[in-house]
């Protein structure tokens, strides 16, 4: 029989090694499904994870990479820091929505006025939306104890609903012809979030996915707040025994995580999507959870699983149109990565015994 | 605007039949939550469910081996949150976000070629004379079965906690596991047994939705029943009873909106669709000052060590 | 002599990096009492786990009344005849006293007979209890009632109580001899895990006493001095704090009134606690727990707070302040609690270190953390405490107990704390690291400090306090000096026997 035994110190080198076992799980499992579909299940591997980077048309798909990693990577950290004190919003999507009306709002309002100002306020506007949205469950939570869990899942409902009003009403292109959706933001010089070299998918968008690792890494390793947010995930009771203040932190990994959903959001409408539409959200909001708990809340390594995410992404669309793969196969290989490595997490602070066990 | 097309007996009954996935699926998760477990995957085990359900019934003809079949298939997902949770000793909140996520995605590669066809009409309870009376017949009598089974579910529920002594086991469980282990109770096994039982009512639950409420299958067509029943949990504070008060009030509150946006009243059609989440949501805070109630080992990660 | 009811020989029990009991033998006759003594860590809990089927042996038998006795599951056990008492209480808070008692049966009866049961065995054995109440609601006296009577309902021929008086006032302590006397009368054997040498003389027929799992002896107790059971169970001498009395200063911590409401929805509100402490002087503070003792922690160091005149620091009013503030004032404080409460299990020692030690050690600048200055101090707190640990990036969940909490007291110690509360400062720690605890908090005293120790074992408060008091539900006893003090007295302000007084009229 199989038992699981505390180890005295969590394991430095499984928790390197997890993510990695979980990959190859993955991948192992998800060529099994391919396979099941009726599809080569090597040749479905290599596409989505081989092509993207180095096939024939890798110098189209690699820009492709920034451009679906940079949300998600910056979604991702958000998300982290609450995760890691065991505040869990998991209405990013909601919140990324938000963003996006937030900063198309601030475009809209000034078309066709030209200007510098005018990318920097939608920044603002993204972030600040995004925050807002977040803040009503931590308000909620701190002020009523309400579970901020349903309440910021509640609120991606809302926003959906949100978004087909704005790009059905009040942002509606007015030279749309009837169609719904906003204005094209990318044919607006200043609100246009282009690439900063162009073709290689590099926008302010993943220059802000940088930042906030960089940022995130210095608060959780060297910054009394990042220590704070480990110690409240860590230990709870020795986190207000330190003075930490419960609410201010609820507020703060809230606050921070609406406001990079928010920003990406931002950065999607101005950039890579262009406008604001009833199908605009593709689900980076949920992704990002994934992609949070693959790089083990590390910002380093949210980064690597955020372009492994994004690897995904691409090359399931290649295998998609390529291999005629559906969609939901990728998806749930998504789901597979996260099964996989929250089943082999374990081995970080447990070790596998064999023998018999005490009476369970 | 015409208020007077709402007919208050046809809301009354469709309240009813709205409110069933809901209650269903919440009094499945009510007994994993008393057994000191937070499964987050409601959505994706409803929306396997639904699909399992909806492609059985319609391979074979039969409705109610669509139901079993859903039923089997939400229980079989909850035992992947089961293995994780229970052996793998891995975060609830995370395991049960990755079941809800690998569900969706399940069950969208299981419904492929299932788009736009009709299942198998379930029959209407039809009693002579009790069925038409006037009023009383329609709202009581009228329905089909899974209403009924909703209630039973619930009544059932409501005596396995209250009288039953492995109710009471159950019960000890999700206070304090570790008390429990020392008395010898079996924390993994009934813990396990909780998650299907939790897992089968939401299969159940998502499966009244495909074949009967609306009924056809699309992609994510659960739309947060999932969680709304997770928020009941909450809004019931673990009691059964209040399962069906809130499932009804959920129920109503969306057949009104629907009712609303049949008569043409001058709200935007998308604030009456937010209007069941905002509502949960006030519900929710409401609810929320009385957290006396929660299970007091609910989330915590078992381990025996000796 | 008559057929042991229990023999054990040999019992071997191991655990990754350390043998918990190693070659075990003793008998246990039909109606008696014996003591299973020793100190803490040496291996009593595992012998009766083994005997009450939650642990297996790796080596060595049972035998019951002759027979081969091996329970797989602590049921078998029961089945067998063998019921236990536990040292923390397998209850069920928000349940009732007659469901927490069905869950412990094989058997029960519907709920109305049982409760009928309970409120006849209750009543007989001198021990009341109402089957309906909600047990997060009773006092720690009347929960273990509630186990005692559990194991009662079974008519067990073996009654295994794991350190049963710890939890109790010395008035509710003669109690419950009194039901065990008059069990053993009845036929029963009782076997009484203790490190209690005093409750052993006065109770127990027999008693095997072991060291480092293994067994040392098996003496008859009333034949054989406290002080040779003392000697055999820590097999060395024992350094004994020294006591410089000084007079004291001026009054250092001052508490008015003090009212909190407990956060928990089964915990003690504080009631106008009033006390002054002054420089060099060491309040002892003592009470059954569940008296208000964490609550009256949390209301010191911040955690709870109260109005702002409540709670006085060198004349400074301080009831609203949060626990940072108080700290760089100069109050520390160490709960009781020592893994998830005074340090995190899974951080490093130097993260554990920066845990309340941030701003008297400058271990932050500007918000930013300088972790150089941290593990230079969880270094110092490791050389001058005496800690046991490879190194400061050892997790402190890897510490043993006593280990962390020479860590955590030391923690508090060397920031040089003008107000200094701890709570149960010894608990559950070997002999040796809780006297250099003690030592340590009578040199903070004697070095102008004004220390609060709250804490349940009341010759540890006898050896340290300048003056006494006691917390009962929430309330605060009359101030006395502590030399002097009868056990009977301090029972007397410790709150008596609570309701127990109709027991054995």
């Amino acid at each position: 029989m199989l038992r699981l035994e505390k180890r005295r110190q969590p394991s430095q080198a499984f928790a390197y090694a997890t993510p990695v076992m979980a990959v190859i799980a993955t991948m192992i499992f998800g060529g099994l499904m391919f396979a099941a579909l009726g599809k080569d299940p090597v040749a479905a591997i290599r596409t989505i994870f081989w092509d993207p980077l180095f096939g024939q048309h890798a110098f189209y798909y690699r820009p492709q990479l920034l451009v679906k990693g940079g949300p998600l990577i910056l979604i991702a950290i958000g998300l982290s820091l609450g995760f890691r004190a065991g505040i869990w919003n998991i209405g990013a999507e909601g919140q990324y929505i938000l963003g996006a009306l937030g900063g198309a709002g601030v475009a809209l309002a000034f078309y066709p006025m030209e200007g510098w100002f005018i990318f920097p306020l939608m920044i603002l506007g993204g972030a600040i939306a995004g925050c807002a949205w977040a803040m009503i469950p931590g308000l909620l939570k701190v002020r009523f104890g309400t579970n901020e869990i349903l309440v910021s899942l509640m609120l991606v409902y809302v926003a959906e609903q949100l978004l087909a009003s704005m790009s059905l009403g009040l942002m509606k292109n007015p030279q749309g012809f009837g169609f719904p959706g906003s204005r094209n933001l990318q044919q607006y010089p200043s609100a246009h979030n282009a690439d900063l070299i162009a073709n290689t998918g590099m926008h302010w968008g993943v220059a802000a996915a940088f930042i906030a690792v960089i940022f995130a890494y210095i608060l959780l390793t060297r910054h009394q707040l990042g220590y704070h947010i480990r110690l409240t995930g860590e230990a709870p009771r020795a986190a207000k025994f330190a003075g930490v203040s419960p609410a201010r932190l609820i507020l703060f990994c809230l606050g921070i995580s609406g406001a990079l959903a928010g920003l990406a959001g931002m950065f999607e409408v101005s950039g890579p999507a262009g406008q604001v539409s009833i199908d605009f959200n593709t689900g980076y909001g949920f992704t990002a959870i994934i992609v949070a708990f693959l790089g083990r809340l590390h910002p380093v390594g949210i980064l690597l699983a955020g372009m492994l995410m994004a690897l995904t992404y691409i090359g399931g669309e290649i295998a998609q149109s390529s291999m005629g793969l559906p969609a939901a196969a990728i998806q749930m290989f998504q789901g597979m990565l996260l099964f996989f490595l929250l089943a082999v997490d374990v081995l970080t602070s447990y070790r596998l015994r064999f023998g018999k066990g005490e009476v369970a | 605007m015409d208020l007077s097309a709402i007919n208050p007996v046809l809301l009354i009954a469709s309240l009813m039949v709205a409110a069933t996935a809901v209650m269903i699926a919440a009094i499945g998760e009510l007994i994993v939550e008393r057994a000191g477990v937070l499964n987050l995957g409601v959505e994706g085990m409803m929306i396997t469910g639904a699909i399992c359900g909806f492609a059985v019934a319609v391979q074979t003809g039969s409705p109610t081996a669509g139901f079993v079949a859903a039923t089997i298939g939400g229980a079989a997902l909850s035992l992947l949150f089961a293995f994780l949770t229970q052996f793998a000793l891995a975060n609830q909140v995370a395991s049960g976000l990755a079941l809800t996520l690998f569900g969706l995605g399940l069950s969208s590669l299981l419904g492929q070629g299932y788009q736009g066809i009709k299942p198998p009409a379930t029959p209407r309870l039809d009693i002579p004379v009790l069925t038409d009376l006037p009023v009383v017949g329609r709202i009581l009598f009228g329905h089909d079965l899974m209403v009924y089974v909703g209630l039973a579910l619930v009544a059932a529920v409501w005596a396995f906690l209250k009288y039953s002594r492995a109710g009471l086991i159950l019960r000890a469980v999700g206070e304090n596991h570790d008390a429990a282990h020392a008395l010898g109770y079996k924390v993994v096994r009934i813990r396990i047994m909780a998650i299907a039982f939790g897992g089968a009512c939401a299969g159940l639950g998502g499966a009244y939705i495909s074949l009967i409420r609306v009924p056809q299958w699309t992609e994510g067509m659960t739309a947060g029943i999932g969680w709304i029943a997770l928020a009941l949990v909450v809004f019931a504070s673990w009691k059964p009873w209040r399962v069906l008060l809130g499932a009804y009030l959920f129920g109503g509150v969306t057949v009104l909106q629907l009712n609303l946006q049949a008569a043409g009243i001058a709200i935007p059609v998308e604030y009456l669709s937010m209007s069941p989440y905002i509502i949960t949501i006030v519900v929710l805070v409401i609810m929320s000052a009385d957290k006396s109630r929660a299970p007091a080992s609910l989330g915590r990660i078992f381990h025996a060590t000796s | 002599m008559t057929e042991p009811l229990l023999s054990i020989r040999g019992l071997t029990k191991a655990y990754p990096g350390v043998v918990a009991n190693d070659d075990v033998s003793f008998d246990i006759q039909p109606g008696e009492v014996h003591a299973l003594l020793g100190e803490n860590g040496a291996g009593k809990s595992t012998m009766v786990k083994m005997i009450y089927g939650l642990v297996k042996p790796d080596s060595g038998e049972m035998r019951m009344r002759g027979a081969a006795y091996a329970p797989a599951e602590p049921q078998a056990a029961r089945a067998s005849g063998v019921a236990m008492v536990f040292q923390h209480f397998s209850l069920f808070d928000a349940l009732t006293v007659a469901e927490n008692i069905a869950l412990g049966m094989a058997n029960p009866p519907a709920l109305r007979d049982l409760a009928a049961r309970i409120r006849e065995v209750s009543e007989q054995y001198g021990l009341p209890l109402d089957p309906w109440r909600v047990v997060g609601d009773l006092s720690a006296g009347e929960r273990q009632r509630v186990e005692i009577i559990r194991c009662l309902l079974q008519n067990p021929k073996l009654l295994i109580m794991d350190e049963p008086t710890s939890v109790l006032t010395p008035q509710e302590v003669e109690i419950l001899f009194e039901t065990l006397r008059k069990l053993k009368s009845e036929g029963t054997s009782i076997l009484y895990i203790s490190h209690k040498l005093e409750e052993i003389r006065a109770l127990c027929d027999e008693a095997t006493i072991l060291r480092l799992g293994k067994k040392v002896a098996t003496c008859t107790p009333r034949d054989t001095t406290a002080r040779e059971m003392a000697e055999l169970m820590v097999g060395a001498e024992l350094h004994t704090p020294s006591r410089d009395y000084n007079e004291p200063g001026a009054v250092r911590l001052a508490l008015n009134g003090l009212s909190v409401a407990s956060p928990g929805q089964f915990g003690t509100s504080l009631k106008g606690i009033t006390f002054e402490v002054r420089a060099g002087e060491v309040l002892g503070l003592a009470g059954v727990a569940g008296n208000g003792q964490d609550e009256l922690l949390g209301a010191l160091s911040g955690e709870l707070r109260s109005a702002a005149g409540m709670v006085v620091l060198d004349g400074a009013e301080i009831g609203t302040k949060g626990p940072g503030e108080r700290r760089r004032m100069g109050l520390l404080t160490a709960p009781e609690e020592r893994l998830g409460h005074a340090a995190a299990p899974d951080m490093s020692l130097t993260e554990n270190a920066a845990l309340t030690a941030v701003d008297r050690r400058q271990i932050a600048t500007n918000g930013f953390l300088n972790w150089g200055r941290a593990r230079d101090f969880a270094k110092e707190i490791i050389a001058r405490f005496d800690v046991r640990t490879p190194g400061t990036e050892n997790a402190a969940r890897s510490l043993s107990g006593g280990n962390l909490q020479k860590f955590v007291i030391g923690r508090e110690v060397l920031q040089d704390p003008q107000v200094l509360v701890v709570n149960q400062p010894t608990w559950g720690v070997d002999a040796a690291a809780a006297a250099t605890i003690r030592q340590a908090i009578l040199d903070l005293a004697a070095g102008g400090a004004a220390v609060v120790v709250i804490s349940q074992d009341l010759d540890e408060l006898m050896e340290v306090s300048d003056r006494f008091a006691a917390l009962n539900e929430g309330r605060l006893s009359d101030i006395r000096p502590a030399k002097g003090l009868t056990v009977d007295e301090i029972g007397l302000m410790m709150g008596g026997a609570h309701d127990m007084e109709v027991a054995h009229g």
